[in-house]
């Protein structure tokens, strides 16, 4: 048995925001209770002093990239986690564009696998939408939900067309399945390094207009409305789409986005030529973060998630418009949405509700502390100062624009099935 | 007013007073121009690395001969024959010419900031010979150059630049050099590639507007830029060539509405009959071949800021040069 004694208790799903103690025996939280309750039932148990400390559930992220199967010099199941769990999460989504693609049951079932052997955290995969994500035929769904697929995507790239989307869907309302799609009109993407702006012409980089991403969750809507599946938009990161999600939500549909932690913290101006700050969808400008974090704020977005996107050095050394999209994401994300909370833009209640139950009803789960449930739980300190490195990262890779950056706030203890997967 | 410059990547950073002391150092080497015997013992024992990673004819061609001119000797590194075909990194390769130790690297690249990525990874200065969409700094010079040494001054003119500005890293160096001395910016062509992100490119001071009427931008002008159209690099659909012609082409009808004297500049290579009617591009108002000249003054005078101090007799006699 495991004692966490003095925390205050975050807890979204209950609205619980009172010091608690929480008992856990096993892979399962047993008790809840006022300071001091537990103490006779748990003697014996180890103790954990969590005065001065947000506990608060697992921490989901609904959207990463872990490397695994082929990827492995970038990443691999066993670092990935690692990093997730010094991230404070207790459960990570692999997005499905590994080599060979997540797109069949036997793919599914070796990460999982794999993630039993070696992971820190909770691997919950997430299938291609389409074989191969190719965008043509649909993949075996139904064959990779059994196997343990939470959702399907074709991430990295849009479901090819709204014909294919609409089969996906069709079949993944069936199924009670989410289907995330990486909304990007592609015409209008080719070749561009960043978005477009005053930032990609003084520059001399070649922009994708904000409308890339918007005109893509316009028909994706569409076709949820038209099915009536459960819809998730992927890194959302411009106001336009994010009044497209406005919308659906008002119509009553089953539409739901995640914004990730460098969208509501940096914007097109500050992307000069470091490919640490090139990804896709690319960082947009200061109107759409301060509409993000709006939605943050007010309910409009879902989730947080990372989408870390590790890439080995190497391959970012390089031309910006060569180097590949995307950063590291797993252990600055808590971090840099705390900062948010200082500034006075996040209640610290709703943040945690975008780390937990947010992308938990995403998945159709449910996300609390409360005895019976897993022994899930994320620890954090909303004081602790501290800065972050790169080179010390657990990541294989050291693609973060963040390193050498100034924290208050830190992952200070991550439980995972009961058992302690990383302490600071 | 620096005494030295690290690197020379963008005509952007640049203070007015730097780009002053840099035009101001390229007369003496404008008059050895002239002379019938050019070449000087200013950078002997000195090594100019070119690395040309986008095809060029004629900046290359000015480069080598500045450097020739000041006695450097030049390394030259061809695209086509590079590694690069092999697979090999920019980073790898610029390091690899960096070993065999040339004293600056003059660089092409197809990619916007390429020489700020290699002069943040060598300690020897780069030079940007023109990046991507970027800037062409040395080009910003010596359109300079030419304005001063035609008109007289720098300051005040007013500045008409016609094409695809979007894809132009001559029109970006030009724009940011010429806005610091007060220059009012005319930016014509057809609409997508006028974005009016442009009007903020050089900050709030500047004075840059953008006109879709060839006959209303040239009303005025002081000085008129004419920009290649880079059909090789347009990966939008092709603007019909024979629209270009009638809505852009410079004519001798349409110049006239420019100020009696302005000036009629071209970067190069000129498509005569695209871009140009001949006959502008052959008048006496043409600087294209003057444009040629003075880039060479411009070059020398940066090679000698970048790599001549130290470079006297004395530097010369000194012993690391006696053991190689």
């Amino acid at each position: 048995m495991l004692l966490l004694k003095g925390g205050r208790l975050l807890d979204p799903t209950s609205g619980t925001d009172a010091p608690h103690d929480v008992l856990l025996d096993g892979e399962r939280i047993i008790a809840v209770e006022t300071p001091g309750a537990l103490n006779g039932r748990a003697a014996g148990a180890e103790q954990i002093d969590a005065s001065g400390l947000v506990v608060a559930p697992g921490f989901i992220d609904l959207h990463c990239h872990l490397r695994e199967p082929g990827g492995e010099i970038s990443e691999t199941i066993e670092t990935g986690t690692l990093a997730a769990a010094r991230g404070g999460f207790t459960a990570v989504c692999p997005m499905p564009n590994t080599r060979p693609v997540n797109d069949n049951a036997s793919v599914t079932r070796s990460i999982l696998e794999r993630a039993q052997a070696v992971a820190h955290t909770r691997v919950w995969p997430i299938g291609a939408a389409s074989v191969g994500s190719h965008g043509e035929a649909l993949a075996e769904i139904a064959a990779m939900q059994k196997a343990g697929a939470v959702a399907v995507s074709d991430d990295g790239k849009p479901v090819a067309t709204a014909k294919l989307l609409r089969q996906v869907m069709d079949y993944c309302r069936a199924l009670d399945l989410p289907v995330i799609d990486h909304c990007e009109d592609v015409s209008l993407a080719a070749g561009a390094a960043m978005r477009e702006g005053s930032s990609s012409v003084r520059l001399g980089l070649r922009g994708m207009p904000a409308a890339t991403e918007s005109i893509c969750v316009a028909r994706d809507i569409q076709v949820a409305a038209l099915t009536g599946c459960r819809y998730h938009v992927a890194h959302l990161s411009t106001r336009a789409s994010l009044d497209l999600v406005r919308g659906a939500k008002r119509d009553g549909l089953r539409v739901t986005c995640e914004v990730t932690p460098h969208h509501f913290t940096m914007i097109d101006e500050e992307v000069g030529y470091d490919t640490n700050r090139k990804m896709n969808p690319p960082l947009g400008s200061r109107e759409d973060r301060d509409a993000l974090i709006a939605g943050l704020a007010d309910g409009a977005v879902d989730v947080i998630a990372t989408d870390h996107a590790p890439h080995e050095r190497s391959t970012k050394d390089v031309e910006f418009d060569r180097a590949p999209f995307g950063i590291l994401g797993f252990e600055t994300a808590l971090s840099l949405a705390l900062e948010l909370v200082h500034s006075g833009k996040l209640r610290l209640m709703r943040m945690v509700e975008l780390f937990t139950a947010g992308p938990a009803r995403v998945l159709g789960m449910r996300r609390s502390v409360a005895p019976g449930e897993p022994a899930d739980l994320t620890l954090f300190s909303t004081s602790h100062e501290w800065k972050y490195h790169v080179a010390d990262s657990a990541s294989k890779s050291r693609n973060s624009p963040f390193d050498g950056r100034s924290f208050r706030g830190a992952p200070m203890m991550t439980i995972v099935a009961g058992g302690v997967a990383y302490r600071r | 007013m620096p005494d030295r410059f690290n690197d020379l990547l963008a005509i952007e950073p640049l203070e007015a007073a730097e780009i002053a002391f840099l035009l101001d150092q390229s007369v003496p080497f404008l008059e050895i121009q002239r002379h019938p015997l050019k070449k000087l013992a200013t950078l002997r024992g000195k090594t100019v690395g070119l690395a040309f990673f986008e095809s060029s004819t004629r900046t290359r061609i000015s480069f080598t001969t500045a450097a020739t001119r000041l006695g450097a000797d030049v390394m030259q590194l061809q695209a086509e024959s590079s590694s690069l075909k092999k697979g090999e990194s920019l980073l790898d390769t610029v390091r690899t010419l960096d070993a065999m130790k040339p004293d600056c690297i003059v660089m092409r690249h197809a990619s916007s900031g390429a020489p700020e990525f290699v002069a943040s990874r060598l300690e020897i200065p780069v030079i940007n010979a023109g990046d991507g969409a970027h800037e062409h700094p040395t080009q910003g010079l010596l359109d300079a150059l030419t304005i001063r040494e035609r008109l007289g001054r720098l300051e005040g003119w007013n500045v008409t630049i016609i094409g695809d500005i979007l894809h132009s890293r001559v029109a970006r160096s030009n724009i940011h050099l010429l806005t610091k001395f007060g220059c009012r910016i005319t930016l014509c062509g057809p609409a997508m590639w006028l974005p009016r992100e442009l009007e903020n490119l050089a900050g709030e001071r500047a004075s840059i507007r953008r006109v879709a009427n060839i006959e209303e931008a040239l009303s005025g002008a002081d000085v008129v830029m004419v920009l290649r159209v880079q059909q090789e690099r347009l990966h939008e659909p092709a603007l019909s060539l024979d629209d270009y012609i009638l809505l852009y082409q410079l004519t001798p009808e349409r110049l006239r509405l420019a100020r009696p004297e302005a000036l009629v500049m071209h970067p190069g290579p000129m498509i005569r009959g695209l871009e140009i009617d001949p006959v502008v591009a052959d008048g006496t108002q043409s600087c294209v071949l003057e444009q040629v000249t003075n880039g060479l003054a411009v070059r020398m005078a940066i090679l000698f800021e970048l790599i001549g101090h130290g470079s006297d007799a004395n530097a010369e006699k000194d012993s690391s040069h006696a053991a190689s």
